[in-house]
């Protein structure tokens, strides 16, 4: 052993190399153990991350500066097309809201007189996806929202066009979010054409999720639209998941194989909203978000 | 003796953040399975050079950092990097007079012990992913070797010649 010593470095005090070696990778399974049972090591993997932050930050920098130079330098008269072409998207979307205000409280009323309560989602907030790559066979990503922001475990994310995923890790300062087509992640949709309900699997593919738990009779057809559930408690009732694209049904299986192409662009997003769904029982205040905005 | 130590830490420090840095820049999705192993190359270059230095203590530190950033389970690339510095610092005085092939080699044997035991913890803890690709980042590693080697030493010389 004492041949092995280096010579160059200051002398050991101490346990030797091996011993060393031995003890750390004790940890290293220990550590390994904990953390497969969940939420065992929240606290370590918290100060982890505050000290990896500036990694991630400057990693970010280019991009974020790219970004800004982008906005900063865009023309005139590209910015005041899009701000016409905003404008009336603005005044197109309000009239359907009001619409939708008062079918909202229609619908509370009559939930209340079922003596049922709406989940509602209620808040939301922008968050940008930090631009680092995860592991490159999972399809997760960090998100620069964080416990700060109140953001929780389960927490749903959205984008313009439907469900992207859901948060599975908060930090103090950015989250990690699993995408809806990891091949770890599984949705309750149901279809909305005629309300069967079943579940969408990820595939690992980013425009394919595959629905394994059809019968072979079950009525469903490409076209289909498929809207979460809101069963399992995760994501709000009512967001568009993906549309239906193949159906292929076999006499000699059991189970039809049906995949679906998701809603939201979830290779290109960069920013995602966040969702907080409250109990709301209703009657009257509805949804304090949509009762403000037609104004 | 002294001197030479201390000025290695500002350059050691250095590559190894930049290694944790290029670990996690974005890289079209086409290639990112072909990224190379920064940190553990840093690693096994300091742990060859100054093996005080760089010890068994800051590769667990490094990995327990890594893991935090890619979101893996924590203590899988700690141990991995651990096993990988404890071998080279056990073989440091025989690797370091090896011609550059040679040591090229011996560092495909030790991304590969690192690729295995990820791949092992992966396995154990049910997120197995076999494909090819998985080994590709291995030889790219020990092809970089040379060049890795070249740039470090360079930039420990101007450092220490400068101090």
């Amino acid at each position: 052993m004492s041949a092995q010593r280096p010579i160059t470095g200051r002398p050991f005090r101490g346990p030797s190399l091996g011993v060393r070696f031995f003890l750390l990778s004790l940890v290293c399974l220990s550590l390994m153990v904990l953390d497969s049972r969940e939420s065992h090591l929240t606290r370590i993997r918290q100060g982890l991350s505050l000290v990896a932050y500036p990694i991630r930050a400057v990693v970010d920098l280019p991009f974020f500066a790219w970004r800004w130079a982008d906005r900063a330098m865009t023309e005139r008269g590209k910015l005041l097309n899009e701000n016409d072409r905003l404008r009336r998207e603005q005044l197109d979307l309000n009239v359907r809201l009001q619409r939708l205000a008062a079918l909202e409280s229609e619908n509370a009323r009559l939930r209340a007189m079922m003596e049922a309560s709406a989940r509602v989602a209620d808040r939301m907030l922008v968050a940008e996806i930090l631009s680092v790559d995860l592991d490159p066979y999972r399809h997760r990503f960090a998100i620069n929202r964080g416990l700060e922001d109140e953001v929780y475990v389960g927490q749903a994310l959205l984008d313009a066009n439907g469900v992207v995923g859901q948060v599975v890790r908060a930090e103090p300062l950015v989250a990690e979010a699993v995408l809806i087509n990891d091949a770890d992640h599984a949705l309750p949709v149901t279809v909305n054409r005629n309300g069967l309900r079943t579940i969408a699997v990820g595939t690992g593919e980013s425009d394919r999720l595959s629905l394994p738990y059809l019968t072979n009779n079950a009525d469903i057809q490409p076209g289909d639209l498929l809207v979460s559930s809101g069963l399992g408690g995760a994501f709000p009732a009512g967001y568009p998941v993906g549309t239906v694209v193949s159906v292929d049904r076999r006499p000699g299986l059991p189970f039809a194989r049906v995949s679906a192409r998701p809603a939201a662009a979830l290779a290109r997003a960069r920013e995602v909203l966040l969702i907080w769904q409250e109990e709301s029982d209703g009657l009257g205040e509805g949804n304090p978000s949509l009762a403000e905005a037609p104004r | 003796m002294r001197a030479r130590e201390s000025s290695d830490s500002l350059p050691a420090w250095g590559s190894v953040l930049c290694a944790l840095a290029l670990a996690i820049i974005p890289l079209p999705s086409l290639i990112s399975a072909f990224r190379p192993d920064w940190v553990v190359l840093v690693v096994i270059y300091w742990s060859l050079m100054t093996p005080g230095r760089l010890g068994l203590f800051s590769a667990f530190f490094l990995g327990l950092l890594l893991d935090t950033l890619s979101g893996a389970l924590l203590g899988q690339h700690a141990l991995a990097l651990l096993v990988v510095s404890y071998v080279v610092q056990r073989f440091h005085l025989r690797i370091r007079v090896f011609p550059i092939w040679q040591m090229s080699m011996t560092v495909l044997a030790l991304l590969a012990i690192y690729q295995f035991l990820l791949f092992w913890v992966d396995g154990v803890a049910g997120r197995t992913v076999t494909t090819a690709e998985r080994w590709a980042p291995v030889m790219i590693g020990a092809a970089l070797w040379p060049f890795l080697l070249l740039l470090l030493e360079n930039i420990r010389e101007d450092v220490s010649a400068r101090v």
